[in-house]
């Protein structure tokens, strides 16, 4: 294989036989075959590349000047705001990014969830996409904290104060995580050097997850597979161009949040200095974390495990059940197009998320439209029970039961007669 | 199936959206929204009212609270020139030192000076406020629900406590304030200060005035935000205009 075998020539040529990069970037963004009847759900993967990009600019330029350190970190930060050249724009762009980037990545997930996209081949892919959001959660709740103020503070106490529900050994892990025996300087040290770090292994695990995208290749919202070349475009110019108009569509909206509405997803009580010796009225997380907060709180004592141990581990299963959804799942058809009762089921899936983070945003004993006999914990628990009900329950029983609808024989043939079928 | 998808979306994403604001209310009265200046995409400061402000403030705030994120230099966001600048400043005296004997001295305030109000420490400060603490001012009107409208209402909204009230000694009844007694008598009345502009010092103007000179303490890089916003926007849309052309052509041509 020492021949000069690149279809490049020139200099890239040159390079490109030596290390194949401009090969690699022409098969698997130029050429890379993809089904030609993607809706626009499918951009959101691409969007929430370009989040994770910018959240790493933004990130380095605000670390230029951030002091992670409890008596200066709250004032740092207004010295970004104030005196460093674009240090506002960079700190709303990063913050505002986080709520983005969560944004492109749950409707990922539930175009995911839709099109049956985590089924057979595409499970490892699934999983992947399954770490990055751990890690998206553990890298927002570290950022969270950096500024130090008083929701920074005491979102940091009630989420470490959860390990201390594990039985015996407890206590002694909170310590270890707080360096200490409280919330203090180490902490924040430790939370910024790992906020630092997570991004980089987001950026590791995204590589992997692109990988397994381009070996089973991209589902499509038939959820059948192309069977000839007729059912598939290059990558390049058709999808480029696609994402691209995509993109620019959901900046455009980022923009309208930054420059005109900046803390319209903030909380108002982070802009009080941490302090330890008041609490605040609620202590409430970012909104993209409310509904496993909502879980959290919304369990009872479970036979011997008391409600704060109950709660963390129907928290924690929220999220792993996704990882174990490729089994859970017995139906034959991947997309919701053709399976009439889980497409209604899904959509109250929907709703039933979105009641979650109402419910994680108020005050568990708060009456619910002023009624008397319903209280925001009820709610919380019927749709606590409900998520669960519907990985557990559901998937596994709807593959069995549902009567879905015929396929179609392929991909073309779906778009061709597309204004006779339903596209979502 | 589309349109109800968006109807879906949208619904949602309001009730998350309302979800954070509407348990701040608790069991304070909601402030009433004003029509600020630099309200909306074009709003901007009006710089003569927030020189009244820092008037008010410097007059009679600054008798209890800091405001300790902004330096005197900044207060070129206000309309002042350098020359101003100083001459406001050295009103003040500061700390400094020490000198080549290692004693701190006393000197006149320079631009580079944070504001950074009368007490010494926290304790002290609620020695002289009946244990309460007067906070700094610098991001008041962000670290409130209801931002410049929660703080105007809280400054026009000191009225006799009703009946049935239990109001603690040394307290004050303002219904907008949460649990509607607040440590902080109504620090305004028509005419505390007097305004070279000749504006009318009634108290609506007053708490105007000076609530928009702390949300521009609190936001100084306002009027930047909203100018280079509407640059990004407007660029964007033509961005995204031509590629959809783009898209659109390059598909045609595929069915
Ligand atoms: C005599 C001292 C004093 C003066 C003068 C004073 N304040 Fe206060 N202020 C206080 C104290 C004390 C508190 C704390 C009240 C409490 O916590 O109950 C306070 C609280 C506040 C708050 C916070 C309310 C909240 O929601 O927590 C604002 C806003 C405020 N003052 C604005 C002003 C403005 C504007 C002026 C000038 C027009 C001013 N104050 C003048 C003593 C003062
Ligand atoms: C996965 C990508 C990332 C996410 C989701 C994320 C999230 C967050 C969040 C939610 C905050 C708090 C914002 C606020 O309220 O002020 C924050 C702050 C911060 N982040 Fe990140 N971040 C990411 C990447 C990075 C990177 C790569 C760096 C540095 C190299 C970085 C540096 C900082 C700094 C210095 C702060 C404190 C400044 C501030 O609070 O505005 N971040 N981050």
């Amino acid at each position: 294989m020492s021949s000069e075998s690149s279809k490049f020539t020139g200099l890239v040529g040159w390079v490109d036989n030596r290390l194949p990069v401009f090969s690699y970037v022409h098969k698997e963004y130029g050429e890379y075959p993809t089904p030609r009847n993607f809706n626009y759900w499918w951009n959101f993967g691409a969007l929430a590349m370009f989040c994770l990009t910018v959240m790493i600019v933004s990130g380095i330029f605000l670390a230029m000047q951030y002091q992670p350190n409890t008596q200066m970190a709250f004032e740092s930060i207004q010295r970004i705001m104030r005196d460093v050249n674009y240090g506002w724009l960079m700190r709303y762009i990063h913050m505002n990014g986080a709520s983005f980037f969560f944004i492109a990545v749950y409707i990922h997930i539930f175009r995911g969830l839709y099109y049956g996209s985590y089924k057979s081949p595409r499970e490892l892919l699934w999983m992947l996409g399954v770490v990055i959001l751990l890690l998206m959660m553990a890298t927002s709740f570290f950022g969270y904290v950096l500024p130090w103020g008083q929701m920074s503070f005491w979102g940091a106490t009630v989420i470490t104060n959860l390990f201390s529900a594990i039985p015996i050994v407890g206590d002694p892990i909170v310590t270890w995580l707080w360096g200490g025996f409280a919330i203090d300087n180490p902490t924040l040290n430790r939370f910024y050097a790992l906020h630092y770090l997570l991004p980089f292994v987001i950026v590791g695990v995204v590589g992997l997850h692109v990988v397994a995208l381009h070996v089973t290749g991209s589902n499509n919202p038939t959820g059948i597979e192309p069977k000839s070349s007729q059912d598939t475009v290059p990558f390049h110019p058709y999808y480029t161009l696609k994402d691209s108009f995509g993109l620019s569509v959901f900046v455009i909206i980022y923009a309208l949040i930054v420059f005109y509405a900046p803390e319209s997803l903030g909380e108002a009580e982070n802009y009080v200095p941490a302090n330890s010796l008041q609490t605040p009225a609620e202590i409430v997380p970012e909104w993209y974390l409310l509904p496993y907060y909502a879980i959290l709180r919304s369990v009872p004592d479970l036979l011997i495990i008391d409600a704060k141990l109950a709660g963390i581990i129907a928290m924690f299963v929220s999220i792993l059940v996704l990882f174990v959804l490729p089994w859970l799942d017995t139906s034959k058809v991947r997309s919701a197009r053709y399976r009439p009762t889980y497409k209604k089921f899904f959509w109250v899936f929907v709703v039933v998320c979105f009641v979650l983070g109402w419910v994680g945003a108020h005050p568990p004993n708060e009456k619910v439209f002023g009624l008397e006999w319903l209280e925001v914990i009820d709610v919380g628990r019927i749709t606590t029970f409900y998520y669960f009900f519907h990985f557990f329950v559901l998937f596994p029983l709807l593959g069995k039961f549902e009567k879905t609808k015929p396929v179609p024989n392929s991909i073309t043939e779906s778009v061709l007669g597309a204004s006779a079928t339903e596209k979502v | 199936m589309q349109v109800l998808t968006k109807y879906v979306f949208a619904a949602a994403l309001s009730l998350v959206v309302s979800s954070g604001t509407a348990w701040a209310a608790g069991e304070a009265h909601e402030p009433e929204p004003q029509d600020w200046s630099f309200n909306g995409f074009f709003g901007a400061f009006d710089k003569a009212q927030l020189q009244r402000g820092f008037q008010i403030y410097s007059q009679v705030c600054s008798g209890c609270h800091s405001l300790k994120f902004v330096a005197y230099r900044h207060l070129e966001g206000l309309g002042y020139n350098e020359a101003e600048i100083k001459a406001i400043a050295a009103e003040t005296q500061v700390e400094g030192g020490p000198d080549d004997s290692g004693d701190m001295f006393m000197r006149p305030g320079v631009p580079a000076d944070f504001i950074t109000g009368p007490y010494d420490n926290e304790n002290q400060a609620r020695a002289f406020n009946g244990g309460a603490l007067p906070p700094d001012l610098s991001l008041i009107t962000k670290a409130r629900h209801g931002g410049p409208d929660y703080i105007y209402a809280l400054l026009t909204g000191y009225e006799s406590a009703p009946e049935s009230f239990e109001l603690a000694t040394g307290m004050n009844y303002n219904s907008f304030f949460l649990g509607s007694q607040i440590a902080m008598f109504s620090p305004l009345a028509d005419g505390v200060v007097e305004y070279a502009d000749g504006t009318p010092a009634n108290v609506e103007q007053l708490a105007a005035d000076v609530t928009a000179f702390l949300t521009w303490a609190g936001e100084p890089r306002l009027e930047d935000r909203k100018r280079i916003g509407f640059k990004v926007v407007i660029f964007l849309l033509i961005l995204s205009g031509l590629l959809y052309a783009a898209k659109r052509r390059v598909w045609s041509t595929l069915h």
